[in-house]
């Protein structure tokens, strides 16, 4: 059997994949992308606890997240098209207007 | 028809007539304003008869009609109790009340509010039938709140005069002092004894002070003396005794059938009327009757000097009333209950007398009320000037009128039982001197003694509908001394000690001499040598000023609490306000905006150092976290 620190290794380096492509990467959809690979890093690890614990609680979590995630998703992908409709960059940097 | 539907009908005839003056009063014509406002009164006054052949003999009846709220175990009734107390109370508020209200057909029969001094006067007689006839404290204070509010009104009738309405105001001011005794005495009462019934607090006519024992109350302990005396509170304020006084005095300032019906009928009498009705209570607080007996022979001595200078036909009567109803205050403090009730009812008679007939004289000289500036009234005022004569006659005690035997009975009581006994006794006597002197000296003044045979101002007599109501006065103000009322208040109130039929006329014979003391001494001084009373009055004026100003407790209460009163509102307005509240506010505005310009810079719209502060924080409570962990699990 693989050990539980394996898969907590893997999940911990999809994690920080995910969260520098998001400090990096100026395109917004890439950044969602490297959202949803840190929400299943961390769903990858409820899920190896939820075996390595042997109770379910962990998966139901897991479940909760890709709800969460796929609700963001609706929207961000929403808002994403409508920017990509103005005309506007597809640059976050550019995106400024909200500190107004 | 029966005692319940006689007493209901009591209180209802005028409240209908309040509402009708009140809601149509400015559509009928004033006529019809002027039967329905007296009628009402009047045919509540018969009535009341029907109430009173049912408590002739001393029954109780208390009638009830709905449950106004009930919470818990505090039930709040609607009901009615009878007894001859509160029967003694109707016939008088009505009966008098009836005459006042016929009397104001003619008084105010020019004025334009009409219809809203009928109005005002029915609720007035309405609010005290309340007050009386109510079977439990929350309703008698539902009718004490209502006689305050109408005699705000009714002061305050002439609105457009700055002087009424300042009146009217402080009249309010000062029975809200007197309510909330009142109401803190209710719930002393309802904490202790748990109820705020009559009948069960007095246990019916013929109750004995049972709950009192039952409630663990020592006689004489704490918490009965302060009943005792937060009721005081409430009677001081409503009865226009020391301190709460002055009110009264510019409550003149109301038409005169106001101040009749204010001074005899309804209202100065209320605070009695407690008093007596709590009677068990004050039994078993001895301190507090006391305190009762001690404020009404001050009373009725300081008001009585007070009169004696005073030169305003309407306040002389006013600060008479106030020391007649100190003379009741004295005589329910010390336990004469019925002496005191006895005297209530004379005094109605004679001072709602006393009032209207001034009214009719004020007319005469066209709205003038300073009796210097009259004289001479026997030939153009006849009928005022006999019947006013005979009021005075009455409150000087005057033998067989009717204030001779109540005044007696006061005084004879006060000389022999009762705290500081004969002192009390003493006061009482020698004010009745006073009262003999300040009244004729009024007389004396203001109708003349002299007949001139040619005067030069054709004064008129007033109409039959404002002097038939003063002649009917005052034939009860001659024979009212000779009913029963001792007997027939016996069962409530109980029995005091009967004088023997040689002490009363000892006693006669001595309130006699000092009457006519006091007599001699106005005639003397007014009738015959006016020059004598202008001389005494230099030689001592500085008494005279004192007496002038009555004593100065406007100018004190100015001093204690008005002027503190507006300097505190002042610097609240001009200081306290603009500096310390707002510079407060301000400051707080100020800050958070200075506060928000310098975060604001981390509000820089770029997704990605949001995205890194949120990570920094997050590494910083995970690395945080881990700490924690890692030492408790080391330990």
């Amino acid at each position: 059997m693989i050990p539980a620190y394996a898969y907590l290794w893997l999940s911990g380096i999809l994690f920080t994949i995910g969260a520098v492509g998001v400090l990096i990467r100026r395109n917004p959809l890439v950044m969602f992308m490297c959202i949803e690979l840190m929400l299943n890093a961390v769903n990858l690890s409820f899920a190896a606890f939820s075996r390595y614990l042997n109770s379910l609680d962990g998966v139901a979590f897991a479940f909760l997240v890709i709800t969460v995630a796929a609700a963001e998703v609706v929207v961000g992908i929403a808002i994403i098209v409508q920017v990509y409709r103005a005309g506007r960059a597809m640059d976050v940097d550019e995106l400024d207007l909200m500190k107004e | 028809m029966n005692v319940d539907t006689f007493a209901a009908l009591v209180l209802v005839l005028p409240l209908a007539g309040f509402l009708f003056n009140a809601l149509l009063g400015r559509m009928v014509p004033r006529r019809v304003v002027g039967w329905v406002g007296a009628g009402s009164v009047g045919v509540a006054f018969v009535f009341a008869l029907g109430v009173l052949s049912y408590t002739i003999d001393g029954k109780l009846a208390v009638i009830p009609f709905f449950t106004w709220w009930a919470s818990g175990g505090f039930n709040v009734p609607f009901d009615l109790y009878i007894d001859p107390l509160s029967t003694l109370m109707i016939l008088v508020i009505t009966g008098v009340g009836f005459m006042i209200h016929a009397y104001s057909i003619g008084y105010m029969g020019e004025d334009p509010g009409f219809s809203r001094f009928f109005a005002y006067m029915n609720l007035f007689v309405f609010s005290m039938l309340l007050l009386v006839l109510a079977g439990n404290l929350v309703w008698l204070i539902i009718g004490w709140a209502g006689v305050g509010l109408c005699s705000y009104l009714l002061i305050g009738f002439w609105y457009q005069r700055t002087s009424a309405v300042l009146a009217a105001r402080k009249a309010f001011v000062m029975n809200v002092i007197g309510d909330i005794g009142l109401i803190f005495a209710a719930f002393l009462i309802f904490l202790n004894l748990k109820t705020v019934d009559y009948v069960v607090l007095f246990g019916g006519t013929h109750g004995p002070t049972q709950l009192l024992s039952y409630a663990s109350l020592p006689k004489g302990g704490t918490i009965i003396t302060a009943i005792g005396l937060l009721l005081l509170v409430g009677a001081v304020a409503k009865s226009a005794q020391l301190p709460l006084h002055t009110w009264l005095p510019d409550a003149m300032e109301g038409p005169t059938p106001v101040s009749a019906l204010i001074h005899a009928a309804t209202m100065v009498t209320a605070g009695v009327y407690l008093v007596a009705r709590m009677h068990l209570l004050y039994d078993w607080a001895p301190i507090a009757a006391g305190t009762v007996a001690v404020i009404g022979a001050v009373t009725a001595l300081f008001a009585a000097t007070i009169a004696v200078v005073q030169v305003d036909i309407k306040r002389v009567l006013a600060y008479s009333t106030m020391s007649q109803i100190g003379y009741m205050f004295l005589a329910v403090g010390i336990g004469a209950y019925t002496a005191g009730m006895f005297h209530f009812m004379t005094h109605a008679f004679f001072k709602a007398l006393l009032f209207l007939a001034a009214g009719n004289v004020i007319h005469a000289f066209h709205d003038e009320q300073d009796i210097r500036k009259m004289g001479n009234l026997r030939r153009g005022l006849p009928i005022t000037f006999w019947t006013f004569l005979v009021g005075t006659l009455a409150i000087s005690g005057a033998p067989f009128l009717s204030g001779f035997f109540s005044k007696d009975q006061i005084i004879h009581a006060a000389l022999t039982m009762g705290p500081a006994v004969p002192l009390l006794g003493l006061i009482a006597l020698f004010t009745a001197g006073l009262t003999v002197f300040y009244m004729f000296r009024l007389f004396f003044i203001a109708f003349g003694w002299e007949w001139l045979p040619d005067d030069p101002r054709h004064l008129h007599e007033a109409p039959p509908v404002q002097t038939v109501p003063v002649i009917i006065l005052a034939g009860f103000a001659i024979i009212g001394g000779y009913i029963g009322v001792g007997g027939f208040l016996q069962p409530v109130l109980g029995t005091t000690a009967e004088a023997s039929p040689a002490e009363l006329l000892g006693l006669a014979a001595v309130t006699s001499v000092v009457a006519l003391a006091g007599f001699l001494l106005a005639y003397r001084l007014y009738a015959r040598d006016p020059a004598a009373a202008a001389a005494i009055t230099a030689r001592v004026r500085p008494v005279y000023t004192l007496l002038w100003r009555k004593y100065y407790v406007d100018e004190l209460y100015d001093r204690l609490f008005v002027r503190p009163g507006t300097a505190l509102g002042r610097f609240l307005d001009e200081i306290f306000e603009p500096r310390v509240l707002d510079g407060f506010i301000d400051g707080l505005v100020l800050g958070i905006g200075d506060l928000a310009d310098d975060w604001r810079h981390f509000q820089t719209g770029k997704v990605r150092r949001y995205a890194l502060w949120t990570l920094g924080g997050a590494a910083l409570l995970t690395a945080y976290l881990g700490y924690t962990l890692l030492r408790t699990h080391a330990l």
